[in-house]
């Protein structure tokens, strides 16, 4: 299933605020990720990346702030709701169904979305290959290491051919010789498919090579955004990640 | 054969027999548990009915074939009805809650059934003549015990291959792991469980034409000591696995089974108090179950 490519079409966060025990997670933070872009988002820890890719996919829900996929107004829409919309979502913690092998916790996925029993089984081939998971196909999902298992979140959400895929952390725990092979993976999906990518994650050297633009949070707020080589350039960037920001603050 | 505890081989066939179709109804009720997390108490009505469609079916003098489709008719309806009257808008409700529903569905269905048919109940007698014995080498068995233990080892390999060679089974089993996230991933919830409800009313409808052949006597409180039976066989067995939780069903049937035929007649009534006392010190010593670990944790 070939997902049509429409460029104009966005899932956007508009003044999104969120706050726990009185603690603001998030405030008036608006991001913007358009099918056919990678769009990183990094932030040191407790920046609020997590938080906000809840609400985008509706694990939460904002205090105040909108949530839009295409020109639908999907706020209050319950996950599932929007996975039948075409927003897929891997997770930092494995929710793998763990009894299950490998290649039919991919071919879930797939089914999930409409295709055919054959042509859900050539997806997963395909996805398990693509991620260097073909040697546990029929190996029980629990049998995976932590790494493997984030790379098996990974194939179940692009074997549902979503329009938008947020990809939180997917690859922590990757070795190192696999990242190319990652991040040719993660291309495919926003130039083949179209697919609007949001890729969370702490190895710099793969958000600033795949990425189209980059989004940078900040305890809560956009400290910047911009294409990657503006991102690299920016000092109030690097402060943030030296703890310079809190130092400065004092 | 085990004559010290007055045990005979049709008393043990009659024990493995008991164990299938308790295994049957475990199935059941776990089918149902799996994609909702609900233990449905009122499982043993959907039987009382079904056995109340082969009663008035054998009233009414119709063929075999007829009174089994009207059982099948009558507790597949009820099923439906019950989650999409009950279930379905307390889906995402506290299990405490769903389970007093479940617990108003029983008793009502049960006060129904005196209104209609009245504390003495039906005989249901369509098919009275797998009462008959054969006889195998020098022993002589119930025909319905050989018939029992075939239906339910074709009912449960029948539901394996739906569970492992299908699209809807692998839906099914996705759905008992993580229902969110199988629902995120596109899954459809309410086709999962209608799928998990119809499937579990069918085996309800096998469990009511063989006990109905074993007691025809139909009361409104048909079956309900059986599924509070298999309730405990199912906790005993280990209520998050279908296999641990199937072996739970049949083991406390066998041993029904054969500890109804070694005591003798004049302390019968002491059966349960036996079996119970069983399943509180099985659980005292293996709190996770009979036949499962503490590791596991999915279900169908």
């Amino acid at each position: 299933m070939q997902l049509e490519r429409r460029p104009g079409e966005s899932l956007r966060a508009s003044a999104i605020s969120r706050s726990f025990d009185g603690v603001q997670a998030l405030h008036g933070v608006d991001l913007e990720v358009r099918r056919g872009e990678v769009v990183g988002l990094i932030g040191p820890n407790g920046a609020g990346k997590s938080t906000l890719v809840n609400v985008l996919s509706g694990f939460d829900h904002p205090d105040s702030g909108t949530v839009t996929l295409g020109d639908q107004e999907i706020t209050r829409w319950t996950p599932h709701r929007r996975g039948r919309h075409g927003l897929a979502r891997t997770f930092q913690h494995t929710r793998g169904f763990r009894s299950l092998s490998v290649r039919e916790n991919v071919e879930v996925s797939a089914l999930g979305v409409g295709a055919g029993p054959r042509v859900a089984a050539a997806r997963a081939t395909d996805l398990l290959q693509r991620l260097g998971l073909s040697r546990y196909a029929d190996a029980p999902a629990s049998a995976l290491a932590h790494g493997d298992e984030r790379r098996l979140g990974v194939a179940r959400a692009l074997a549902m051919e979503p329009r938008f895929v947020l990809l939180d952390e997917p690859a922590a725990g990757l070795p190192e010789a696999e990242v190319p092979a990652f991040a040719e993976l993660v291309r495919s999906v926003r130039d083949d498919h179209g697919a609007g990518v949001l890729l969370i994650d702490h190895n710099m050297a793969l958000i600033m090579e795949i990425s189209d633009r980059i989004h940078v949070l900040d305890r809560g707020r956009t400290l910047a955004q911009g294409a990657p080589a503006e991102i690299r350039g920016n000092l109030d960037v690097a402060a943030a990640y030296l703890g310079e920001t809190a130092v400065a603050e004092e | 054969m085990l004559a010290f505890l007055n045990i005979d081989w049709q008393t043990l066939a009659d024990a493995v027999a008991l164990g299938s179709i308790y295994a049957l109804m475990a199935v059941g009720i776990g089918l149902v548990f799996g994609v909702l997390r609900l233990v449905n108490f009122a499982y043993g009505q959907l039987v009382m009915a079904g056995a109340f469609a082969l009663a008035m079916a054998s009233e009414w003098g119709w063929p075999v074939w007829a009174s089994i489709a009207l059982c099948f008719a009558v507790v597949l309806v009820l099923s439906l009805l019950m989650d999409r009257l009950v279930f379905r808008p307390l889906r995402g409700h506290s299990p405490a809650v769903m389970l007093v529903a479940t617990f108003a569905v029983a008793f009502l269905m049960q006060s129904v059934a005196l209104l209609w048919f009245g504390p003495l109940g039906k005989i249901a007698t369509s098919l009275a003549y797998l009462n008959r014995p054969w006889t195998i080498s020098t022993v002589d068995i119930r025909k319905i015990t050989i018939v029992s233990v075939v239906v339910a080892v074709l009912c449960l390999l029948l539901l394996h291959l739906l569970l492992e060679r299908t699209e809807i089974g692998l839906h099914m089993r996705a759905s008992s792991m993580d229902f969110e996230t199988a629902r995120m991933l596109g899954v459809r919830a309410n086709r999962v469980i209608a799928v998990a409800v119809l499937l579990s009313g069918a085996l309800a409808a096998v469990v009511a034409v063989m006990l109905t052949v074993q007691n025809p006597l139909v009361t409104p409180d048909f079956a309900l000591r059986d599924t509070i039976v298999v309730l405990a066989g199912v906790v005993v067995g280990g209520m998050n696995r279908p296999v641990p939780a199937t072996l739970g069903g049949f083991s406390i049937g066998f041993a029904s089974g054969l500890l109804g035929g070694a005591l003798p007649t004049n302390q019968s009534q002491y059966l349960d108090s036996f079996i119970f006392a069983a399943v509180i010190i099985v659980l005292l010593v293996r709190p996770n179950g009979l036949f499962t670990t503490a590791k596991t944790v999915e279900r169908v």
